[in-house]
């Protein structure tokens, strides 16, 4: 085990070591203490390494993230592991706004509850949130899926595209052209893989869920609205 | 940008360390607004006495013999503490508006921070440190303050286009974001007969809440008001005599973390601001909801 003191060592020193890992390493498990809400803590890692945070962190914690597995054991800042493309972050507590924003890939799970915009401009990431979500959530998703145990706030999914999106407590309003959708078989083994995958089996079942995607009204330019603009 | 801080104490004992806790909030919020800093304390009202925080560009010239010159004129005893650019005058309640009337015309550099029972503005250009360190901030006391860094965008970077903005007694605002209608809004305020010493959209939305206050608005219901006659980007930091008040846009973009234990309330544009805050492990720590207003007094 690696122990960083962000506190003594500083933010830059913990980064380029982090950077400094590629590909094979004896050096895999590593934990961060004294975070006290520092920005872009573990941004930018590109190792199969486990990363522990022990406290909450500011703008853009897990950035970028590829391949690591980052756990927060605190709340985090806006932007947490925003433009990921692979990997898992993990936050014990709540996330502030634009979590997971413009994902690529890999598993982001907050524990406690994302304020708005989680999700924003996804393609690719799955999501799992285990409380609520705030306003314009899933705005202009474009693929992967977010899960959501408790409530969304309003304009939930507007002008998505291909993302799923799986609220099992109310949506507050739907935003344009995202619509409710069936549940298919498919969609309950997506939920059941996310939610064991999340850490959320326990608390939730797929059946409990809905499904919202997009009506894909948008996707092309309708003549008869020419006027309008 | 622009970092704001603020901390409601409840807990009496907290209040000599008010200004060095608050100091050390403003601090850490540098890189959010390097441009100027300011600081809004509560340290309590003495019987019959108001106070005005008045500045200068010349301090030295426009301070000098200050007290006793506003002595003849008022016919009141007058004390002045000077501190740096900034002074704070404690007068008669009744001879307030005497005073500042005077004051206007004995020295005329001099500007008006605030006025009230309790309130005390120190606000200047520079770094929070620096700002910190010439008005001795962290040796203040009080029951409660607000302060904000500010990173400049619809003003000049001036003391006067420094936050906090006071519009109204005891009252003050700190604004993170931009109005969009302060023109607008302001011609409105000017015909109902508030005044204005900047062109800045902060003083704009300070004198709205004065304004609805001064009408007999409740401080909830002018915060309310804000969400549907202000325009722009806002999260809004409010301080009166008998506490702070918080409102955000219903888009929210703007940052705003809140902490509270038996002791405090808090408020930070970023978590960080509050790390050293004592007891913040075991804290409640919590985003304010958009278009919510939230307030406490004592």
């Amino acid at each position: 085990m690696q122990t960083f003191d962000l506190g003594k060592e500083g933010l830059r020193a913990l980064n380029s070591a982090l950077h400094a890992l590629k590909g094979q390493t004896n050096m895999t498990d590593w934990e961060v203490i004294n975070p006290k809400g520092a920005h872009a803590i573990a941004a930018g890692v590109d190792a199969p390494v486990d990363i522990t945070v022990r406290g909450s962190t500011g703008y853009y914690c897990a950035g970028m993230n590829k391949q690591a597995t980052i756990r927060i054991k605190g709340s985090a800042g806006p932007g947490v592991a925003e433009n990921m493309m692979s990997g898992t972050v993990i936050i014990d507590g709540d996330a502030s706004q634009y979590a997971g924003a413009t994902g690529r890939g890999g598993l982001l799970v907050i524990k406690g509850n994302a304020s708005s915009r989680c999700g924003i401009s996804m393609k690719g990431i799955d999501i799992v949130v285990h409380g609520n979500i705030g306003h314009m959530s899933a705005f202009m998703a474009q693929s992967g899926n977010l899960v959501v145990l408790g409530n969304a706030g309003e304009a939930l999914g507007d002008s998505l595209y291909e993302a799923r999106l799986f609220v099992r407590g109310t949506v507050k309003s739907l935003g344009a052209d995202c619509i409710e959708k069936e549940m298919r078989d498919e969609h309950y083994a997506i939920l059941e893989d996310l939610l064991r995958r999340g850490e959320a089996d326990h608390k939730a079942r797929p059946e409990e869920f809905r499904r919202y995607g997009s009506a894909r009204k948008l996707y092309n330019f309708n003549i008869d609205n020419a006027s309008s603009y | 940008m622009c970092g704001i801080v603020g901390l409601f104490l409840k807990d009496p004992k907290l209040e000599p360390q008010l200004g060095a806790m608050l100091t050390d909030m403003l601090i850490t919020m540098t890189d959010r607004g390097p441009d100027s800093a300011g600081i809004a304390i509560y340290s309590g009202a003495k019987d019959g006495l108001g106070k005005l925080t008045i500045q200068s560009a010349n301090p030295d010239k426009d301070f000098k013999d200050l007290d006793g010159d506003l002595h003849d004129a008022i016919g009141q005893p007058v004390t002045m503490k000077i501190k740096s650019t900034h002074a704070v005058l404690e007068v008669p309640l009744d001879q307030m508006e005497a005073a500042r009337s005077a004051l206007s015309h004995l020295s005329p550099g001099v500007k008006v921070m605030s006025a009230g029972d309790s309130i005390e503005i120190f606000k200047e250009v520079g770094l929070p440190k620096d700002v910190a360190a010439r008005f001795e901030l962290s040796k203040m006391k009080g029951t409660h303050g607000i302060g904000h860094t500010r990173m400049a965008t619809e003003s000049a970077v001036t003391t006067m286009g420094a936050h906090p903005f006071s519009t109204g007694s005891d009252q003050c605002l700190v604004h993170n974001g931009s109005l969009s209608n302060h023109n607008g809004v302001r011609r409105e305020l000017k015909r109902l007969g508030m005044t204005f010493e900047t062109e800045n959209d902060t003083e704009v939305g300070a004198a709205f809440i004065s304004h609805k206050l001064k009408s007999g608005e409740t401080l909830g219901n002018a915060l309310e008001a804000t969400l549907t006659d202000l325009d722009g980007f806002f999260t809004f930091v409010v301080g009166t005599k008998n506490g702070f008040g918080v409102v955000r846009d219903p888009i929210a973009c703007k940052p705003a973390v809140m902490a509270e234990t038996d002791q405090y309330v808090a408020f930070g544009s970023e978590y960080r601001a509050l790390v050293n805050l004592p007891g913040i492990e075991d804290a409640r720590v919590w985003e304010p909801e958009p278009a919510t207003v939230y307030f406490w007094e004592r």
